[in-house]
Parts: structure tokens; sequence; C-alpha cells
């Protein structure tokens, strides 16, 4: 029969092992920001050794680009803008957007693994894990928007305005997606799969960008849609994003407020979706754990 | 000194079927140093009762303290004493063992080289040299869990919680990781472990406290357990069901308390105190009486025998008898 406690254990002689490694705690702003970048990288360097996960993050935008403007380019039109022109803006703010979801399908991933479980029991930063996975998002998709920059000039997609406009809209997709990382971050620690996030973003996002004055103008919807598309955040982001790159042409804009002040749209949106989310979901984060 | 403390700790969820009450009125305490064994069958609240500890989840009443460190009130101060190890490896399967562990040290801010020395030391520690510089994928569970385990050691900290370390894996990576755990608890870390197992409380620990419906039902040195309980099993199984009764009386001359009878009413076992020669004399009088065995041998109590012992019910059946047993942890 086994032996009870192992022979020779003297709790009173012992050293004090926390000793040997624990240091002083750090501010709380460089272990903020510290802590924040360690996630950062890990998340990065999974993204790295997921090759699957990369070619797909790379190929998606430029098949995007490709079918959209070499398919519907010959039968869509315009009027007052060639559809390559008016159709890259609505294909990045697409493609960002449903870039973002991967947020909240990670987080999702990450609690199911049980990986929070080790983050929120060490002593880092109660935001370090948000901040890491938005961070890193925000990496992956500014890699897309170059990509389809990239592809899309290919196909005979120009800049008209000054190159401070250009990087005001790359700008603004980067921060319109940045902040919808965070809105998908709190799905993704709310629901029980990440399977789920996957199946929702798809059942939402697709209706969201595609009544939208992305790939047609809203003029040319149904009565009903039209109005949900000039009030459609998306369409905000597409017709700002639009007009910093200079390719609104003499495409008339709605009358719809959101149309006229885009850009102002934007920012608001962006400024509610931080404020809101940000705290829900370090709160959030808080209290969740594995199973 | 009492190094870990929780009175009264109650966890309750809602659920549609009404309210689930993973923990009702747990109580624990364990000295410096020592090693305490929660045991308990699936969802008997072992695992709510290290969440609460760890600082995963708040319970619904009671309190908890960690070397004198309000576990709910400061879960901060308690994270920079403890080390944790899941049920679920809670390792990143990307990155290697070694980029694991350094990022653990990171966040618990032992800096740069700190952080890559003491993953090293680790990686060397727990012979992990293989899975030390390729990701963790593909690696078997026996290393995966050898590699949580390394993480949860990092600050070396003051107080250890391994939730159900051994479940799922094969019995060689069980013992490699036993003879890891004892090694460490030698040094005296105090360290406070949930396990199915008997065998594997008996091992490890100095204490166990018996776990049911979300309270400790019962408590003590894995020897005062077994007096309860009894020790070893002769177990036999009868050609005849016919015989069951003049062998149930052998078995009862031989054995200490009540044989069982199995609900085939062929196999009989019974509590042993001196273990083989009980079964060479309960052999002798079967063969005398001439009754046919298919099979006889002893066997190791089991947490099934404590169950049964404390509370009358097999601890299979103890999830599905008592509501308060559901899902241990909705988050």
């Amino acid at each position: 029969m086994s032996v009870l406690a192992p022979e020779g254990r003297q709790p009173e002689n012992r050293q004090d092992p926390a000793s040997n490694h624990t240091v002083e705690p750090p501010s709380e702003l460089a272990m903020w920001l510290s802590d924040g970048w360690t996630v950062t990288k890990r998340n990065l360097t999974k993204l790295k050794r997921s090759p699957d996960m990369l070619v797909f993050a790379i190929l998606q935008p430029i098949m995007f680009v490709l079918l959209f403007s070499q398919i519907y380019g010959g039968s869509i039109q315009v009027e007052g803008s060639d559809y390559t022109q008016y159709l890259m803006a609505g294909i990045f703010a697409q493609t960002v957007i449903f870039g973002s979801t991967f947020s909240g399908s990670a987080m999702a991933q990450d609690l199911k693994d049980g990986i929070i479980d080790r983050f929120r029991t060490l002593p880092m930063s109660s935001s370090a894990v948000l901040i890491g996975r938005t961070n890193s998002d925000l990496v992956l998709n500014a890699l897309s928007v170059i990509i389809m920059m990239g592809t899309g000039l290919l196909v005979g997609w120009r800049v008209n305005t000054s190159v401070s406009s250009a990087l005001a809209g790359i700008g603004l997709l980067l921060l319109f997606s940045y902040a919808f990382s965070w809105v998908m971050a709190l799905l993704g620690m709310s629901v029980k799969s990440p399977e789920v996030i996957n199946n929702a973003s798809f059942m939402v996002l697709f209706p969201l960008t595609f009544i939208s004055n992305a790939f047609v103008q809203s003029q040319t919807l149904p009565a009903p849609l039209e109005a949900f598309a000039n009030w459609n955040p998306v369409s905000a982001l597409v017709q700002a994003v639009r007009e910093l790159f200079g390719n609104t042409g003499t495409v008339p804009v709605p009358d719809a407020w959101p149309m006229q002040n885009a850009l102002l749209t934007v920012l608001i949106g962006v400024v509610l979706m931080l404020v809101i989310f940000v705290p829900l979901c370090i709160r959030k984060f808080a209290s969740i754990s594995s199973r | 000194m009492t190094i870990i403390e929780a009175e009264g700790l109650k966890k309750t969820y809602s659920s549609k079927s009404g309210p689930v009450h993973a923990l009702d009125g747990m109580n624990l305490s364990v000295p410096q140093g020592t090693v305490k064994a929660l045991l308990g069958p699936n969802g008997a609240g072992k695992t709510t009762v290290v969440k609460i500890l760890t600082t995963l989840i708040q319970p619904t009443a009671g309190r908890a303290q960690i070397d004198g460190i309000d576990v709910l009130r400061d879960p901060k101060a308690a994270r920079r004493i403890i080390g944790v190890s899941g049920q679920y490896s809670a390792v990143d399967e990307n990155l290697t063992g070694f980029e694991n562990l350094e990022m653990v040290g990171r966040l618990y801010h032992l800096g740069a080289s700190a952080s890559k020395r003491r993953a090293r030391e680790l990686i060397d520690q727990f012979e992990l040299t293989e899975a030390g510089n390729r990701p963790v994928k593909g690696f078997s569970g026996g290393m995966r869990r050898r590699i949580d385990l390394a993480g949860a050691l990092v600050n070396n900290p003051k107080i250890l919680f391994l939730d159900e370390p051994t479940t799922g894996l094969d019995p060689r990576s069980r013992l490699s990781l036993w003879g890891i755990i004892k090694d460490l608890v030698r040094d005296g870390t105090t360290l406070l472990l949930t396990t199915q197992y008997l065998e594997e409380a008996d091992q490890l620990s100095d204490d166990i406290a018996v776990i049911d419906g979300g309270k400790a039902i019962a408590e003590g040195t894995a020897d005062q357990l077994k007096a309860q309980i009894g020790g070893h099993r002769a177990v036999v199984s009868l050609v005849h069901a016919s015989d069951a009764a003049s062998a149930r009386e052998i078995l009862g001359r031989h054995g200490d308390g009540e044989p069982l009878v199995g609900d085939d009413g062929r196999s009989i076992e019974v509590a042993v105190s001196d273990g083989p020669r009980a079964l060479q004399y309960i052999l002798s009088d079967l063969g005398e009486s001439g009754i046919e065995l298919h099979d006889a041998g002893m066997r190791r109590p089991s947490l099934d025998d404590v169950f049964l012992t404390l509370t009358g019910r097999h601890a299979e059946d103890a999830g599905s008898t008592d509501a308060s047993t559901q899902k241990e942890t909705a988050a």
C-alpha cells in the first residue's frame, strides 16, 4: 500500500520559494503597455504559425476585388462614375468589417481552450488580453487593406486626391474596424462556442454590408431598403472613404444626414462604439471562465 | 499556520429548472506546506472551489483567504502568489513550450531575461526539451499537461492549485506526473488538488476532504478514511448464483463488515484488513464447500467505496440524484 505523504517533508525549515522570482509590481501604465504587447505578440505569432489563416486573409481580399470588379463591373452601371472606382471603397469597408469578426471568434476560442483561465489567474493588466486581441486584428486588417489597394491599382482603381487624404481614408477604415473589433470581442466572450460567432456574423453582416451603398447606389434600392441603406453606418464609412480617395465622381449623394456628413457620422460611430464597448468588454472579461 | 481558509462558500447558478447550487456551504482549511486533496465525483463542486480560490469566479456567499489575502476583495494580490493548472491544459498550441512559459513569465512581470531563464529552467526540470522549440500543437496529452503544470510554477508559487491533474491521461503519464508533483511538494509548497481517484488522493496528499453536493462530507487522512471504509476488497465471482448465500456467509467470516452481493447475484465482495491472507482463507473455505469460481482477487478501495460508505449512494449516481451537482461551472 502506498505511503501517505512523501517522507522528509519539513515545512518549517523550507525557504519561501516565492521569494526567488517575485518582483515589485510595475506601475499600472507600464504594466498595461507591457502586458498588452506580450499578448499582441502571442496573437501575431499564432497568425504567423497558421499559414492557412494567413493565406485566407491575403487571398480573400484579392478574390473579392477581382470578382466584383471583373464580374459585376461589366453589368452594374453607376451614374457618374466608373464602377471599379466606385466599388473599391465598398470592398475595403466590407472586408475590414468581416476582418473584425475575428476578434470575436478568437476570444471565444481562447475561452474554450482555457487560455483565458490561465491569463485570468496571472497578475496582469485586466484589459491586456482585449488590447492584445484588438491590436493584432488591427494588424491583420491593415495587411488586408494594403493587399486590396494593391490589387485595386492593378485593375485600374486610382486615388484621385492627395497622399494625406488617402492616408486618412486608410486610417478611417482601420479606426472603424478597430472599434468594431471591441463589439465583436464582447460577443465572443458571451457565446458558447466560436462557431456561433462565425454563423451569427455571417447572418448579420452580410445584410448589413449589402443593404448599403457599398456595391450599388442606395437610390436604386426599394424604398424601405433605401432608407435603411442611407442610415446604415456601413454606408457612411463607404461614403467617407470614397470621398477621401476621390472616387465619388459625379455620383449624386443622397439627402440623408449621415450621407451628407459621412466623415462626421463615422467618427461619432467610432467614439460611441469605443465608449460603450471597451468598458463592457473589460467588465465582462473580469468574470469569464471556461466551460 | 493555515494558508488557505474558506468559510461557507456558496455558488448558485440559475438554470431553466431552477437554481443550481454548485457549492452549498463549503468550508476548507489547509495548513501551510501541506497537500490537501478534494475528492469527489464529477459535479460535486471541486472545480468551483478551485475557481473561486484562484480568482476566476466570485462565490454567491462566503469568504475565502489565501496567505492572509482576501481573494474576493484583492484578486490581484492573490494572483501573485498562486500557480494554477486546470483540468484542460491551458497552453497555446501555436507557441512552443518555451514561448508559452516565457509569455507567462512576462505576464508575471519577471522581466525579459528572467522570464527566459525561468522558462529554460522549467523546460529542463520537466524534461520538455523536445517540446521546447516546437509548437505545442502535435504533442501528446501528457506533454501538454507537463507544459501546463510548468506554467503554473513560473512564479514559484506559494500555493499551487491542480484541478484533476491526471484526468484523461494514460497510466504511464499519470505515474510520471505523480512523480513530478511529489517532487514539487517535497520542498513544502502548499498544494490543493482535486481528483476523482482515491488512489491519487492517497498517493499525493496529506489530507483528504470528500466533496459531495457542494460541501465537504468527510475529512481526514487517507488512513482515517480507509479505516472508515475498510481496506482492500476481496472479490469473488461465482459460477452458480445459487451458491450466493453460502459464499456470502464465508466472506463475512473472514472480512470486516457486511459482504456486498453485486447486481448480477454472482459477484460478492467484502472489505478485508489483512489482505491476501484473508483471500487465502476465503478461497480455501469456498473450495471445501465445493463452490465453483469464475474469478477471485483483491481490489483497492475506490472513490465509489468511500461514497457508498459515506452517503449510501454510488459515486456515479451522485450527479443525477442531487440537484446541486449539475455542471460544475456554468460561466
